[in-house]
């Protein structure tokens, strides 16, 4: 590795971190090891990649059930996710939280969330916290396109915008709604559209271009750090997966997925940084060390014991 | 013509959801990846198909889901709409109890809403802290609103076209984890009941069992078990919970002189509490003290092996009818 390579190297790695971290969960789940509901977001990885970039260790991220892509780029580490995953002792949340609820505040990373559209209420709290308490924090909420129709998401951009509250909403849009196509559930497909109702500025950009990410978040970030309020980011992008291990997809045209692996982030960025000179050599090393620290942190989840129920019923109150 | 035949859990359901729609013209089913998908537990397949406009897909939008029904059914409508999990029905609750359970009494009965929820709840092996809860005895404790939740696939269809004929707003709650269950004998297009009623699932002497739900299979275990170490149980499976078959309870009670009752849902404020407070209020002499087995007041972990230390098992419940019957009281927590 050479010290002039560009960012975006660094880019490839992370999204093929959470890459392999959910090709490997979902190997698991598979082979029975991993028990209960696990959303992966393999073709998704530029979206929190590029989001994260620009985070600052006090802003605060909010994310779905489909949310460890979000995890790991916040920096959370491999092997307590995979303890998670696992029930093991020294999971993340200690078996209590499982895929859907990975959090490490430690991390600024406050939690994934199972009730659609649930976190952005939430986040716009942590905006409005950061009103008080001075640390400059900005909130970044995810959610799905499906999301945007709950009535959570809409109380939550109208308080974010009527405070000017620092929050970036940031719109995953997969096209899918679990197993319903989004373009059948709205009168208007153009979700970034419902911003200027609230008075915030929203944009479409290409979710699945991890620079292209990065710089529409700087601009929200920003903005929302110099005290401007709320923004919408819609970013387009595609699930290549089921929307839960074992979903065979019955509802999606042949060929969609096949389609869309065309244009999945990881490849796509290895194709530019080759066009810019960057050997294919380099790029493969970088995808192969983040597939390899995969691998050594969950032999180090697996190795820890299990959580033990003795203390099932700690941690419920103060 | 009364038929039978044999079905899962979900596939009952689904039968129901049919004949439902064949006999009220009316009647309407949506909700949530129900239509096209057939339902992410597969359990309105094929409905779209034959009802067409009738079933639709609805936005991720619980409140305007069942708002939306309180507003068909106040229009003479008969909406039977799908929550995909009971935790869900969380995020619409306002219209369910403000909304729904109110419109006939505060119309002075000028007014109805018959409108029918489906849902299913109860903990499976990994499943979330958001999508493991026991909720019926919130909405139990609501005035106007009916409950119940079957166990078996013949109370799966029977229960659910007595829920849709009623002119109440009336909640089905369903089991996950028995949806794709056994096969069993189901007798469709039989007569409708009306709402209410229990099921005396096995009759003893020394213990009456009350349970409903997600635990009603797993009580049924723990009574045989029960019955080859020679303790007899007296298992009543109280499929209503509004309305309350108090009757039933009392007469076993009255016989047995011993009451477990046991839910999934956590112990505060559980159903089962209200079971216990109805038989001590009736006087019912008992030679032990009552006991109520639920999940202890948690919220559910994920790991498998953690909720399975916390869940009603087979094992607990037997535990804990021992222990009635040995005039040890059981406390739960
Ligand atoms: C309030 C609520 N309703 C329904 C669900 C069930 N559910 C889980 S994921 C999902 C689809 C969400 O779609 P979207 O917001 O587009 O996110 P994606 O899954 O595509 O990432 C649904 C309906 C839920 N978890 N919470």
């Amino acid at each position: 590795m050479t010290s002039h390579q560009p960012a975006e190297i660094g880019d490839l790695a992370a999204m093929q971190r959470i890459r392999s971290f959910e090709e490997k969960t979902r190997e698991l789940s598979l082979a029975r090891q991993i028990i209960g509901s696990v959303h992966l977001s393999i073709g998704q990885e530029a979206i929190p990649v590029g989001a994260c970039a620009v985070l600052q260790p006090q802003d605060a991220v909010f994310a779905t059930y489909r949310g460890h892509g979000w995890a790991l780029a916040r920096g959370v580490p491999l092997a307590p996710s995979f303890a998670e995953l696992l029930g093991r002792s020294t999971g993340l949340n200690g078996g209590r939280g499982g895929s859907p609820y990975f959090s490490a505040p430690q991390y600024g990373f406050f939690g994934e969330n199972s009730i659609v559209g649930a976190g952005a209420p939430i986040a716009v709290g942590a905006a409005l916290a950061a009103r008080y308490d001075g640390s400059g924090r900005v909130a970044v909420v995810s959610f799905g396109d499906g999301a945007t129709n709950q009535g959570a998401m809409h109380e939550a951009m109208n308080f974010a915008a009527a405070f000017s509250l620092p929050v970036v909403f940031v719109c995953e849009n997969n096209t899918y709604s679990e197993l319903t196509p989004i373009a059948e559930m709205v009168g208007e497909p153009e979700l970034w559209r419902r911003a200027a109702g609230y008075g915030m500025p929203g944009s479409r950009i290409d979710g699945n271009s991890v620079t292209t990410v990065r710089d529409a978040m700087a601009a929200a970030v920003d903005r929302a750090r110099a005290g401007e309020g709320p923004s919408f980011i819609e970013a387009m992008t595609e699930r290549l997966v089921g929307h839960y291990i074992g979903d065979v997809e019955h509802y999606r045209p042949a060929g969609e997925v096949a389609s869309a692996w065309q244009r999945e982030p990881i490849g796509r960025l290895e194709r530019e940084l080759v066009a810019q000179g960057v050997t294919e050599a380099v790029c493969r090393a970088a995808v192969q060390q983040a597939a390899d620290e995969v691998e050594r942190a969950v032999a180090e989840a697996l190795a820890a014991p299990l959580a033990s129920a003795e203390d099932v019923k700690e941690h419920l109150y103060a | 013509m009364p038929e039978t035949v044999k079905l899962r859990f979900g596939e009952a359901v689904n039968a129901a959801l049919r004949r439902a729609m064949e006999t009220w013209p009316e009647a309407l089913l949506y909700g949530e990846d129900v239509a096209k998908p057939g339902g992410v537990f597969g359990v309105t397949r094929r409905l779209r198909n034959d009802f067409g406009e009738r079933v639709f897909d609805t936005p991720i939008s619980e409140s305007a889901i069942i708002g939306s029904a309180v507003g068909a059914a106040m229009m003479g409508r008969r909406p039977i709409v799908e929550i995909m999990w009971i935790d869900f029905t969380l995020v619409g609750i306002d219209q369910v109890i403000n909304q729904a359970a109110n419109v006939r009494y505060v119309s002075n009965g000028a007014l109805s809403a018959p409108l029918t929820i489906r849902t299913q709840q109860g903990a499976t092996p990994g499943s979330c802290a958001q999508h493991s809860q026991s909720l019926e005895a919130l909405f139990a404790h609501v005035p106007g609103l009916r409950v119940c939740l079957p166990s078996t696939p013949q109370d799966a269809y029977d229960l659910l076209l007595s829920a849709v004929a009623c002119d109440d707003p009336t909640l089905v709650i369903e089991a996950r984890g028995l949806y794709a269950g056994e096969r069993e004998e189901v007798v469709i297009g039989g007569p409708i009941a009306p709402v209410g009623g229990s099921r005396h699932r096995q009759h003893g002497s020394d213990l009456t069992m009350v349970t409903w739900g997600a635990t009603a299979r797993t009580a049924a275990q723990a009574a045989q078990a029960l019955a080859a170490e020679g303790i007899s149980t007296d298992l009543i499976e109280t499929v209503w919970l509004n309305p309350f078959d108090t009757d039933a309870v009392l007469s076993s009670v009255e016989r047995t002189g011993r009451l477990l009752v046991v839910h999934e849902a956590n112990v505060t404020g559980g159903f089962g509490a209200e079971v216990i407070a109805r038989v001590a209020e009736s006087g019912v002499a008992l030679r032990a003290a009552p006991g109520r087995l639920g999940l202890p007041d948690l919220r559910v972990p994920a790991a498998p092996h953690l909720s399975a230390a916390v869940l009603p098992t087979a094992d607990r419940i037997t535990d804990a009818a021992r222990r009635i019957v040995a005039g040890t009281p059981v406390f739960c927590r």
